[in-house]
């Protein structure tokens, strides 16, 4: 594979996942969420292995495969698994306003572009191009926890942003050393037993998964 | 004993209590394991505090972690406000039980996350790797997250959710800058884990790449502001600090919010070598005079006791920010003192105020009343912490204020009425809520209870001791870090 071909299949897997960001942005359904969020997690994962590949770094190879059974096996089976138990399968949200919520997002990744422009140009990685949609795909999961009510799209939200966080990492500098790698990977597992914890909590006490209930504490005049 | 075995048993101690809290934590000497394990903690934080006062600065585990004069005394400090807190925590939660607010399930869960909280809070102090510190740092909000909801009150869901969503979109921006960190780290350092070494980093800081690093920064203060609690990225500290159990509010004020300033002051150093500029030192400035005068004012319209010293602390880390932002000698002593002694006058008014509210089994305000003659230690000790909160003579928080204000008027001077007035509307705000809570006639609703005396005394006398007189390990270790951070 020369240089140019990875760049290119690097440049449309990034396309893709910040497509799956597009898509999740509009999406109503909270299984379908899920179904874009896999796929999100699958993308970067082939992106992993073949910057891996190409800049022939071996423990890009463990980043990947831990993104694998990660963000495309373990954290969809369990929200799936959360899904099913709290029977909330059925539910479809009404998302606010999906052009304006649209507009938002792409002078989001316009913003991002601009910001990132300084370090593109001192980059020499084939990477260098994505920074940008990494960038933006941490502030999409951004604007979704923002303009979601329900406590499921929010964790998917935040998940999201935080494989926008990895992308980061392999697009800027062929990802960050493995201790961190493994550390983020930890801290995201157990940030998922939490939510899990979490979700049936809010569920048994307000009943439902919305979390507009959940305004109580603020400043009283 | 070497100082890289005090090492292991420091970090290793709270692990070790953890996992064996988790399976008794419910039992009925579950309180004096929790003390005793914390106990040996702040033994092995001494040990080493002396190893690195009579050896100096010190690296261990193959670079892995490092103690220099900032963090050794941070260290002891989380050490000992825990140790504290054991103590304090025992009678609180006893009688929190007895009232049926926790059960079995919850005390060991209780009494293992503390102790992971601890672990966390200390790993982040003595690694010396950047990105490490960024996964203790989250690793300490995972820990307390589903504390603060331990009651499973709606409200106490609410800001149990807030804060695990709020902090954890704010440190994600952390981990941006980290990353952002390391790619211009590893132009100058070369690839692998060593990159991210913080001694290594601020060998080379002035190669490192401006703009990157100024990118960066925003990210990381951003990030690490957000638990720091800098307004306006503040708005989890309250709820979070107010509705969990006192012992955790207590050492999310007295510890957390240090550790976070901690992280990114860490960061600013590389910044400030890497730019060459003031602007990083500009924008924390910013950051706490905003919190400063915002906290000040909202602490007028309070009418929870655990809320309105919560927006006291987003007021001291205010303080500490902009001190660290103002830099130079005096600033920066001032703010190293600062942290120190908030945390200790902090810790102390949570416990009188856990006590004061169990009390009443209110955190209302207007019904905590009496409390000289309700119970002395309680109310005396709720009224000299808030003296030295407030920064009366002769407590140690005016000394750290009277540095900072006196740095600010000599290289900032416009910005010192500014200060004075979020320091005077604190002052008299404070000062008007807690006067009729302490003084007047006992309720008929007060129960008297016992009281958990050593913790508050041994606080407040800390920090009585420390606006009288420095001692001598204190003052080369701030001397050497003012050296460090310059």
């Amino acid at each position: 594979m020369n240089l140019h071909m990875a760049s290119q299949i690097n440049s449309f897997l990034a396309a893709l996942v910040l497509l799956t960001a597009f898509g999740m942005l509009v999406q109503k359904r909270i299984y379908g969420l899920i179904h874009l969020f896999a796929w999100q997690g699958f993308f970067l994962s082939l992106n992993t292995a073949v910057v891996g590949f190409v800049a022939n770094k071996h423990h890009l190879y463990i980043s990947s495969v831990l993104t694998l059974s990660l963000k495309v096996v373990v954290l969809p089976y369990i929200l799936h698994v959360l899904i099913n138990r709290l029977r909330i399968r059925k539910e479809v949200e009404t998302v606010v306003n999906i052009p304006m919520t649209m507009m938002i997002g792409i002078a989001l990744v316009i913003f991002s572009y601009h910001l990132t422009a300084p370090i593109r140009e001192l980059s020499t990685l084939i990477t260098r191009s994505t920074l940008a949609v990494a960038l933006a795909t941490v502030m999409l999961g951004l604007l979704m926890m923002i303009t979601r009510r329900h406590a499921v799209t929010q964790i998917i939200g935040f998940l999201a942003l935080e494989n926008g966080l990895f992308f980061a990492a392999t697009s800027a500098t062929y990802g960050m050393p493995l201790v961190v790698e493994l550390g983020v990977a930890l801290d995201v597992l157990i940030a998922a037993f939490i939510f899990g914890i979490f979700f049936f909590h809010i569920h048994t006490t307000f009943d439902s998964l919305d979390v507009e209930q959940m305004a109580k504490l603020k400043e009283s005049d | 004993m070497t100082s890289s075995m005090m090492l292991l048993i420091l970090l290793g101690m709270p692990l070790c209590s953890a996992v064996v809290l988790a399976f008794v934590g419910d039992r009925k000497f579950a309180p004096e394991i929790n003390i005793l394990g914390s106990a040996a903690t702040f033994a092995a934080g001494l040990g080493l505090a002396l190893e690195v006062y009579m050896q100096g600065p010190m690296l261990a585990g193959g670079k892995f972690f490092f103690v220099d004069a900032f963090n050794v005394y941070l260290s002891v400090l989380t050490a000992f406000v825990s140790m504290t807190t054991a103590i304090f925590s025992r009678r609180y939660m006893r009688r929190e039980r007895e009232h049926g607010r926790v059960g079995h399930v919850g005390m060991r869960f209780y009494h293992a996350m503390f102790q992971l909280f601890i672990f966390a809070m200390l790993l982040c102090l003595l690694t010396n790797n950047v990105g490490v510190l960024w996964i203790a740092m989250e690793l300490a909000t995972l820990s307390t997250v589903l504390l603060v909801s331990l009651y499973r009150t709606p409200t106490a869901i609410e800001a149990a959710w807030k804060y695990f969503i709020l902090c954890g979109v704010g440190i994600a921006q952390a981990l941006f800058g980290t990353v952002l960190l390391y790619f211009a780290a590893e132009k100058v350092r070369g690839e692998g884990g060593e990159a991210l070494l913080w001694t290594n980093l601020s060998r080379v800081s002035g190669s490192l790449e401006p703009t990157v690093l100024s990118l960066a920064f925003v990210f990381l203060m951003v990030g690490y502001g957000t638990k720091v609690g800098l307004v306006p990225l503040h708005n989890w500290l309250p709820d979070a600090h107010s509705e969990g159990p006192t012992p955790i509010s207590a050492v999310l004020s007295g510890l957390l919010l240090n550790i976070a300033l901690y992280a990114l002051v860490r960061c600013k150093v590389l910044v400030d070598g890497s730019t060459r500029t003031h602007h990083a030192g500009y924008i924390m400035m910013g950051f706490g005079l905003l919190s400063i005068i915002v906290a000040a004012f909202s602490l007028l319209r309070q009418k929870d006791i655990k809320r309105m010293f919560s927006y006291s602390s987003i007021e001291h880390m205010g303080i500490a920010t902009f001190a660290f932002g103002l830099g130079g000698p005096i600033a920066t002593f001032g703010a190293l003192l600062h942290m120190l002694v908030h945390s200790l006058a902090k810790s102390a008014i949570f416990f009188t105020v856990g006590h004061a509210s169990q009390m009443h089994w209110s955190q209302d305000m207007s019904r905590i009343r009496g409390l000289f003659k309700g119970n002395p230690l309680v109310g005396w000790g709720l009224m000299f912490g808030v003296m030295a909160i407030v920064g009366m003579p002769p407590f140690g928080i005016f000394t750290s204020e009277f540095l900072i204000l006196t740095a600010t008027m000599k290289d900032a001077p416009y910005l010192t009425p500014f200060l004075l007035l979020g320091l005077g509307v604190a002052f008299a705000a404070l000062f008007r809520k807690v006067q009729p809570m302490v003084a007047g006639d006992v309720p008929s609703y007060q129960k008297p209870m016992k009281v958990a005396h050593l913790p508050v005394l041994l606080h407040l006398i800390l920090v009585l001791m420390l606006g009288l007189y420095m001692p001598d390990f204190l003052n080369v270790w701030f001397h050497t870090a003012v050296e460090l951070l310059k």
